[in-house]
């Protein structure tokens, strides 16, 4: 199978200097974020990737790259053989993809609108690709939909406050499946709901996948909710991935030392009463990443090359990892192309 | 139905009835404002018809001093119509040339604050530096400029005609500013709300997100300032129109009597001038405690 979502050497710099008028008075000069910098990997058709990492590692930046709300400063979002930056044009070409991808959001309470009937905001992908004309049809279709998310006809014509989080996530969902997409981008689904909630949200997601072939990009930082749901998981550290491969080996067998620390911080019921070890320090400025590999001043493994230069993603025991230690890229003749 | 009952049953109607002031402001105002919508009908007389309107009849006081006549409950002026009379078709002319004047600020400032908001950028700069702009010269200033510029383009035996088109696009003009900038800052919070993202990806054009997704959510302020901002409206109406540039007295608005009334005070005749001004000091004071009430009864930070 081919794969149906790549990403190709994405990077996204924000510019956040300050005003203009600021800049020449100050003497400051403009300044760039870097918030996702050459993000590459592919998404099988039916499979589900998910990105995980800590607070500001530019997750939901990738996340809103794929689904187009952002443009990519370099590289190419292609879905399904098409260039992402075309789908903000009104082409028809542009359309159709919009269609095909879709987004459930993080917030249940932000992402609905306060003032629409949920029916309404159902019907809203079919309204506005003209999927199925006003009428009877229409009512039938978002009926089905809010079945498919456990929720009933009658509910459309209430407004989203009358219902709880999980159940506006599960709208969310039925929204996000009316057009019939084939690639749905969830940024951080259930980090607002109970952990009971949680687990109604995520296997109603997996049953939907199973039935429809859907196709899923998971944006989480709860790594039991990833080991729940994905196939294939990518670590990412200020902006980049550092490890990425399929579930089971790199939970299994961690190769970066950051994917171990993410893992030992897990709170795990057998562990009772034994110290785990704490993500020690905290995330650099973006503004100022330190040289080399950006995970250097944290990294208990830390030696030589590692602040000199950055450590490029190579195949290394069943996945792709970005890191000197592990992979033994420290070998002098390594640094120099690395270095090159 | 079910929307009314919801609404006695809501906080905004317990939080009504649990404050005196606002009722019995509430009262004066319907009162107010019936009077002046239903003029034509229940007014004892029509100041206007010269067949009823008798010059005997001049200069008579209120009818509880000994001179006064009954029929002339707040008395008449030096050409005999009857004050309570005038004053009723008189606040309607300051209601209309209010009303009229608030929708036009609305209309013109939230569409101004809607695409600074969201188009943001240049655009945003543009509109709210002229709205800067705007807000340097005082209300008055600019109505009074706008009524003397729009008064040399007519032919002076048109100029009575237009008079209230003037006036309530010169206070409508001044007004926009205030629903401009309320207007923007609810759009850009609106706007970086998710379900204006999830609009962007199910791709609903830019358009129609701004109205059908921004515009709902941003009214809610917009209704409590032009509650506020009648009041003000009827206060600039009767100002301009006391300074001459506003109503003619072929039309009067309230502050058309008030100012054709003072010119009697020293002869003794207070009641001409007195009674509108009375009237016109409760319209305002009422719709303006109603508008205070329902700005902190609409505010979830004061509940």
């Amino acid at each position: 199978m081919s794969a149906l979502v790549q990403l190709k050497n994405v990077s996204k710099t924000f510019d956040v200097s300050a005003p203009w008028l600021n800049r020449v008075i100050e003497r400051k000069p403009q300044t760039f974020l870097h918030a996702v910098s050459e993000v590459s990997f592919e998404i099988k058709r039916g499979e589900t990737l998910a990105l995980v990492g800590e607070s500001g590692c530019g997750k939901s930046t990738v996340a809103r790259l794929a689904v187009g709300l952002y443009e990519t400063s370099t590289g190419q979002v292609i879905i399904d053989g098409h260039d992402m930056k075309a789908s903000n044009q009104g082409t028809d070409a542009a359309r159709a993809m919009r269609r095909k991808v879709q987004m459930i959001f993080q917030d249940p309470y932000a992402s609905l609108n306060p003032r629409w009937r949920v029916a309404d905001i159902v019907a809203e992908p079919i309204r506005t690709h003209k999927l199925i004309a006003n009428g009877p049809l229409l009512d039938k279709r978002v009926a089905e939909l809010l079945g498919l998310v456990k929720l009933t006809a009658k509910d459309g014509e209430k407004y989203p406050h009358q219902f709880s989080g999980g159940q506006r996530q599960r709208i969310s969902i039925a929204r996000a499946l009316a057009s019939n997409p084939e690639f749905l981008i969830c940024d951080e689904p259930t980090s607002a709901l109970d952990v009971s909630v949680q687990a109604q949200v995520l296997n109603l997601m997996k049953d939907l996948q199973r039935e429809m072939g859907l196709t899923y990009l998971f944006i989480s930082h709860n790594l039991q909710v990833v080991h729940h749901i994905a196939d294939r998981v990518g670590v990412m550290y200020l902006g980049r991935i550092v490890e990425i491969g399929d579930k089971d080996e790199v939970f299994g067998a961690p190769k970066h030392p950051y994917t171990r620390m993410l893992l030992d911080a897990i709170p795990d019921l057998h562990m009772t009463g034994i110290a785990r070890t704490p993500v020690a320090g905290e995330v650099p400025n973006p503004l100022n990443p330190p040289s080399g590999c950006a995970f250097n001043p944290r990294c208990p493994k830390k030696f030589e090359p590692c602040d000199k230069a950055r450590p490029q993603l190579v195949s290394f025991s069943g996945r792709e990892v970005a890191c000197y230690a592990a992979t033994g890229q420290d070998k002098p003749v390594d640094m120099t192309t690395a270095l090159a | 139905m079910e929307a009314i009952s919801r609404f006695f049953d809501g906080d905004v109607w317990w939080s009504f009835k649990r404050s005196p002031v606002t009722v019995i402001a509430a009262i004066l105002a319907t009162i107010c404002i019936l009077g002046a919508v239903l003029a034509p009908v229940i007014a004892p007389h029509n100041p206007y018809d010269l067949a009823e309107i008798s010059l005997l009849d001049s200069n008579l006081p209120p009818a509880w001093i000994a001179s006064g006549n009954a029929k002339f409950l707040l008395g008449t002026d030096q050409q005999g119509r009857d004050i309570l009379s005038t004053i009723m078709y008189g606040s309607r002319v300051s209601l209309l040339v209010a009303v009229s004047a608030v929708a036009m600020s609305i209309v013109m400032g939230v569409s101004a604050g809607l695409l600074a908001g969201y188009v943001g950028g240049r655009v945003d700069s543009i509109i709210m530096r002229i709205a800067d702009i705007q807000l340097t010269f005082p209300a008055i200033l600019v109505a009074l400029l706008i009524s003397g510029i729009g008064r040399q383009f007519v032919p002076r035996e048109m100029q009575d005609a237009i008079a209230l088109y003037v006036i309530i696009f010169s206070i409508g003009l001044t007004g926009w500013v205030q629903y401009a900038r309320t207007v923007r800052g609810s759009t850009l919070v609106e706007k970086s709300k998710e379900y204006v993202q999830a609009a962007r990806v199910i791709g609903v054009s830019q358009t129609r997100i701004m109205f059908s997704h921004v515009l709902p959510n941003v009214l809610g302020p917009v209704l409590v300032i032009a509650t506020l901002n009648i009041a003000n409206a009827i206060i600039a109406e009767a100002t301009l129109s006391f300074l001459g540039v506003g109503m003619p007295p072929t039309q009067p608005s309230l502050g058309t009597l008030i100012s054709e009334g003072q010119n009697y005070l020293f002869s003794g005749e207070w009641w001409i001038t007195v009674f509108p001004g009375v009237v016109l000091i409760v319209m305002v004071i009422s719709v303006n405690l109603v508008g205070d009430w329902l700005r902190d009864a609409l505010n979830p930070k004061l509940r």
